[in-house]
């Protein structure tokens, strides 16, 4: 059994410590947001934050996380990076969505008010097959004049 | 009359002093308004020289306009910013003529007449021939003028006293030609002088001294940059796979070479700048690296079972998915980790800096990346999965002083 905080609740999970987190948020606990895109760290679509930072849920073996805070997208509420993304229709087939929002969300909690340059530069490792980097991009900028500590 | 015993004294410090000011002293360079043209000739050899010696990879600023300075280059004793050396006339070097330019790149005094800091690499560029300064010269007048200031050094008294470095001089810059060796061929030769008086590899691939000097008797035998590792580029070599010409002129070309790794780190911008340079200078460079390079090595190991097994874990769920034997990565081409430069190296530096850092994306270019771990892995985590590679794929002894170097490394990332 190894203990997981997510989304403030504690979990006792049954699982391999070699196991990726995205497999038990998937498998285990229900939460469905995070995806699997590559399972390789290349695309980004399984992106959480643990202890406040965006990471590749599919490269984090849960024997890293005892002890520690991990938040999916279930645990934001519609708060101001998902209204933003709403308003700007940043969706398009939406696999890619929830991973943006948790790299816009840690960036954002960082630093609230983004260079243009600097979203660019954390947002580039999430990847979106149908091609809304534009829209996404300008969802993560309006968020950015929010305040986005929920 | 005999001279008294004071009046000898008297003129020695007198002769000390005029000889110290006579070195301290250095006229400026009278400023020109250059609208001089240059041939397209001299400016494309000028390019690839800027490009074999990376002027850009320290003269830019992170995301700023090629070459008009700004970045911060850490070294032991403080932060020294990278000068503007486009054209602008009021904050670049546009009102230099090609004389000043030349005294920079031979003997680090600037136009004004101030000491520049050897971390412009003027040991090595006083070799470049007078042709090639001129070429590099030429490119750079020709390039767009930025209207920037680099930001003042974080040097600490005495060494923010520029005249300082008139000492230094004394002690480490030998000015003179590069010569050719007779007793290698022209490409080995051409190696040499790209090495030596162009790409400056030595001032990362060579220990220095506590003044910060390259080691003399010690060139190209392994230093550091930026807290990173980097390899000896001679005997000492670590890598498991002996280096040929073939691969390493692949590796220079591509930043990748299949028996032994990535470029990462420093090393990714220098690779970066190769990919354009002539073909025939990339085969010299690694004609005269391979010379030095040992010939035989021994096999590598199969990875090992067993070890720690938290770091395990950490290794199957983090690093396997590429790693791993017989994971997609190694189908494409990567190599085993068993032949990795860092995880041979006698320091745990560069497998520390790869696992925090990864291989950035960089826009636009086909080029290796990994993922960070730095946002996941704790200090402690590292340090054990570093241990672990170390204990799993190399028949080396073990690191000592893991976790001071991830300290370390995180203090500096």
């Amino acid at each position: 059994m190894i203990r997981l905080n997510v989304n403030g609740h504690d979990h006792d999970v049954d699982a391999e410590p070699d196991t990726p987190l995205l497999y038990v948020l998937r498998d285990d606990l229900a939460l469905n947001g995070a995806k699997f895109g590559c399972g390789l760290g290349q695309c980004g679509a399984c992106t959480v934050m643990v202890d406040g930072r965006a990471v590749f849920s599919c490269l984090t073996p849960i024997a890293l996380l005892p002890g520690r805070n991990v938040r999916t997208i279930e645990g934001l509420g519609m708060n101001a990076v998902q209204q933003a993304f709403v308003e700007e229709q940043a969706a398009q087939c939406g696999y890619c969505i929830a991973g943006m929002v948790m790299r816009a969300q840690a960036l954002l909690e960082h630093n609230p008010n983004p260079s243009e340059q600097e979203i660019r530069d954390q947002m580039a490792v999430n990847l979106c097959r149908c091609g809304t980097h534009m829209r996404i991009l300008a969802a993560v900028r309006r968020a950015a004049g929010r305040g986005v500590k929920s | 009359m005999a001279l008294s015993k004071a009046r000898i004294i008297a003129a020695a410090v007198a002769l000390l002093v005029v000889g110290a000011g006579a070195l301290l002293w250095h006229p400026a360079i009278a400023p020109v308004d250059t609208h001089a043209v240059f041939s397209h000739e001299q400016v494309a050899r000028g390019a690839e020289l800027a490009a074999i010696g990376d002027c850009s990879v320290c003269h830019t600023a992170t995301n700023g306009q090629p070459f008009a300075g700004g970045r911060g280059v850490p070294t032991p004793f403080g932060t020294v910013y990278a000068t503007n050396i486009t054209p602008d006339p009021e904050t670049g070097i546009g009102r230099w003529s090609e004389a000043a330019f030349k005294r920079a790149m031979r003997d680090g005094i600037d136009r004004a007449g101030h000491h520049l800091y050897p971390v412009l690499p003027y040991p090595h560029f006083t070799r470049a021939t007078d042709a090639d300064i001129a070429a590099m010269y030429a490119f750079l007048m020709t390039r767009p003028a930025a209207h920037a200031t680099a930001p003042l050094n974080q040097l600490p008294f005495p060494l923010n006293q520029r005249f300082v470095l008139a000492g230094w001089n004394l002690l480490y810059l030998s000015p003179g030609p590069w010569h050719p060796d007779p007793a290698h061929d022209a490409a080995w030769n051409r190696g040499n002088y790209l090495v030596e008086a162009i790409g400056h590899c030595g001032a990362c691939h060579t220990p220095h001294n506590a003044l910060g000097a390259e080691s003399s008797g010690q060139t190209l035998a392994g230093g550091q940059a930026e807290n990173w590792y980097a390899p000896p580029l001679q005997s000492a070599s670590p890598a498991v796979r002996p280096w040929t010409q073939a691969t390493l002129a692949d590796y220079l070309r591509t930043g990748f070479e299949a028996h032994h790794g990535a470029a990462a780190g420093p090393m990714t911008a220098v690779t970066d700048e190769l990919a354009g340079v002539p073909d025939s200078d990339i085969q010299a460079i690694a004609t005269y690296i391979a010379s030095m390079m040992p010939k035989t090595a021994p096999e590598p190991v199969m990875a090992r079972a067993g070890g720690d097994p938290h770091a395990a874990a950490i290794f199957a769920g983090a690093c396997a998915g590429c790693h791993g034997s017989d994971a997609p990565m190694t189908r494409a081409g990567a190599p085993s980790l068993a032949l990795s430069t860092v995880v041979n190296a006698p320091t745990p530096q560069g497998a520390i800096q790869m696992i925090l850092n990864g291989i950035p994306w960089r826009e636009g270019k086909s080029a290796p990346y990994m993922p960070s771990f730095g946002a996941v892995l704790t200090d402690a985590q590292v340090a054990d999965l570093a241990s672990y590679l170390r204990a799993t794929y190399s028949e080396k002894p073990a690191w000592t002083d893991v976790p001071a170097e991830v300290a370390k490394a995180r203090g500096s990332s």
